[in-house]
């Protein structure tokens, strides 16, 4: 098919597209973290959790020939990483803030030692749903190619909106994240609370991870994060622990990201490093722009220990 | 929640010195240590996976011709960052495994770390690639690179042919005079097919990020390109994204036709094997190597992929002429009269820049028909 001449109408179309495409990894990333964040803990470790995820599941879709296996076995590591965390983090004097650091560095150093054998061989991809049937315009079409964990990850937010406001596990989540004294005094295992949602957690960011290697950019090499995880952290804080925000907060910087290159291609290439920075700008403005000294730290859980 | 300073500095030391030990082991496996005792140890080092269908992987292929030849021993270790890491490497290739001849791949590791310690060691030859070697320097030190613009004279001469939009596009890393020189040659060596053709440049920022070089690949895509080509330290993801795209593909570093299949035209390869064997060879017979090497195509410094099956048999003839040209020596990419693609001329009539001018080292313009700029 001859692609059609677009012109600047490639800026929206490729903010567009990048938002489906790049904001994946941050919207698993970002639930992920919100979900241990309501249950009092942060997991800085979720940085190093896709990494690994993206080195595992990229090796088991090779072995396998099953994209679909390779993104179980980046959950199922991403959930060791997060029982691990959990388990550490429950001993009396440990900080989950050092341990999240420690175990960043252990997954992104094990996904490099294990990963050497797997830069060169091709695995297959995940597969996506073409959603621009409708149009004859070739990029339009390649824009609305949408990956299933995408809609997955929709979903998700979704479902862990409704599940923290009007469900009972929801309820308990938040109650252990809101007051440990509380939640012992309900009756409630405050720890095991955390630790499953720690291990939940992490399974969403080694998905995170299998997308970003079994489907955009689709490969893996030890540059492929670029810090993704732990910008999906600071996210959460912007999406006020809101798994619906969280979305749109994904959403906004992938299409953020996908300014500076689009903006090149269409011959505004002066000031290119600037247009890289846009989503980070982006953030601090949004940032300043909904703070206030009354509401500050709205929605944070009362026992993390950032808060505290 | 404890507070962060409740925890036990003893504890934390253990907790982060294990940690420091798992994950420092990566690197000390992949080291390899030589048992054998062997006239010559030779040491190659690598600021990246040495699979990476890109630069370190080219410098990896010569490793391993090297790693063929008899009476040598071949130390290499990978992923070491241009900083005070390099020194270490260095340091203990020489140190514990006796290493004499050094071959430290990254543009980076020169200065200041191989001009430290160069004096220190005397009788280690230290070799770097990317050619700052100067007669100020010391004498063990060397430096050699090729001139891999005319590989990407060539790419262009196959993307012209191949191109029905006329445009083309080029991924880059950092407008650095050699990273500027390929974005022209590239766009001159398709303007030698069809004046009309513009090559579109986007500038990632970085040597590898993943995520930006598919996005730029798709921008450019987007734009109506419909050859891509890259400079940036791991082929992998813009050959995939724009093969996946329908684009033509142009490799660079390494061949990288298993990755773009029928979409790969040809590529411009870096050919060290040749060239460290070369060198080792000097040394086992005594001989010296010059401090400043350089080599194109005929010195078989670099190569080119295999053309491909999309290339046509008008374009396949106007490939290998232009490349016998070149074979022949004094070829000129820059001919006068020639505009920057701000307006201002570069070249005059009549002028020419040939392969081998040191202005193109430090270029630091885009000639007239590539659309971008280096700032």
């Amino acid at each position: 098919m001859d692609p059609v001449d677009i012109g600047l109408w490639g800026v929206p179309l490729a903010i567009l597209a990048g938002a489906i495409r790049v904001s994946t990894p941050f919207l698993f990333v970002s639930l992920g973290e919100c979900l241990t964040e309501r249950s009092g803990r942060i997991n800085l470790g979720l940085e190093g959790t896709l990494i690994f995820g993206a080195m595992s599941g990229y090796a088991v879709a090779y072995e396998t020939g099953s994209p679909f296996l390779g993104v179980g076995a980046a959950a199922l590591a991403g959930v060791v990483f997060g029982l691990v965390h959990g388990w550490i983090c429950k001993f009396k004097g440990v900080n989950d803030i050092a341990i999240g650091i420690a175990l960043m560095l252990l997954g992104t150093g094990l996904a490099f030692f294990f990963g050497k054998p797997y830069i060169q061989p091709v695995a297959p991809k995940l597969p996506s749903i073409s959603l621009g049937g409708w149009s004859d315009v070739p990029q339009v079409q390649s824009a609305l190619q949408v990956n299933v964990l995408f809609l997955v990850g929709a979903i998700l937010a979704v479902f862990l909106w409704w599940m923290f406001r009007s469900t009972r596990v929801g309820l308990v989540i938040r109650v252990v994240g809101d007051s440990t004294d509380a939640a012992r005094a309900m009756g409630l295992n405050a720890d095991r609370v955390r630790l499953l949602s720690t291990a939940a957690g992490g399974a969403f960011a080694g998905v995170a991870g299998a997308y970003l290697s079994l489907y955009y950019p689709g490969s893996w090499n030890e540059g492929i994060s670029s810090g993704q995880g732990l910008m999906a952290v600071a996210l959460v804080i912007f999406a006020r622990w809101n798994p619906i925000n969280c979305f749109w907060a994904a959403l906004l910087f992938g299409g953020a990201g996908a300014l500076g290159p689009a903006l090149q291609s269409v011959g505004v290439t002066q000031g290119y490093y600037l247009f890289f920075a846009a989503p980070y700008v982006l953030t601090l403005g949004l940032l300043i722009a909904t703070s206030s000294p009354e509401r500050a730290m709205q929605g944070a859980p009362a026992e993390l220990s950032i808060t505290k | 929640m404890t507070d962060f300073s409740a925890i036990s500095r003893r504890r934390f030391l253990g907790s982060s010195a294990a940690l420091a030990g798992a994950t420092a082991m990566g690197g000390v496996l992949g080291a390899g240590s030589a048992l054998a005792q062997t006239p010559l140890t030779v040491g190659f080092i690598y600021v990246g996976p040495k699979g990476d269908f890109g630069y370190n992987q080219a410098h990896a292929e010569g490793a391993a011709a090297v790693k063929a030849m008899p009476g040598v021993t071949v130390l290499e270790e990978e992923n070491v960052p241009e900083s005070v890491d390099v020194k270490n490497t260095m340091e203990s290739m020489i140190n514990f495994d006796s290493a004499t001849l050094i071959f430290p791949t990254s543009f980076g590791y020169f200065n200041p770390h191989i001009l430290e310690l160069a004096p220190k060691f005397p009788n280690v030859r230290f070799q770097h690639a990317g050619g700052l070697w100067t007669p100020d320097n010391p004498a063990n030190i060397g430096s050699y690179f090729g001139y891999i613009g005319m590989g990407q004279y060539l790419n262009g001469v196959a993307a012209g042919h191949a191109s029905v939009t006329k445009k083309i596009g080029f991924v880059a890393a950092k407008p650095i005079p050699q990273v500027v020189n390929n974005i022209n040659s590239f766009l001159l060596g398709a303007r030698s097919v069809d004046p009309s053709i513009t090559c579109q440049v986007i500038f990632t920022g970085e040597w590898s990020l993943a995520v930006k070089e598919a996005e730029a690949t798709n921008a450019l895509c987007d734009q109506g390109c419909d050859v891509i080509t890259c400079h940036v330290d791991g082929p992998k993801v813009v050959c995939e994204t724009a093969a996946g795209r329908g684009a033509f593909v142009c490799g660079y570093h390494a061949d990288q036709t298993a990755l773009a299949g029928d979409k790969y035209l040809t590529g411009a390869e870096w050919n060290w094997a040749r060239v460290y064997t070369g060198m080792i060879e000097t040394v086992q017979s005594g001989g010296t190597i010059d401090n400043f090497v350089r080599g194109g195509l005929a010195e078989n410094f670099i190569k080119m992929s295999p053309l491909g099956p999309a290339v046509s048999d008008a374009g396949r003839a106007q490939f290998e002429a232009t490349k016998a040209e070149i074979m022949a020596g004094g070829f000129a990419a820059y001919k006068g009269p020639l505009k920057d693609n701000t307006g201002a001329e570069v070249v005059p009539a009549g002028g020419s820049l040939i392969e081998t001018d040191v202005a193109i080292e430090s270029i630091g313009y885009l000639v007239e028909g590539v659309i971008g700029s280096t700032s």
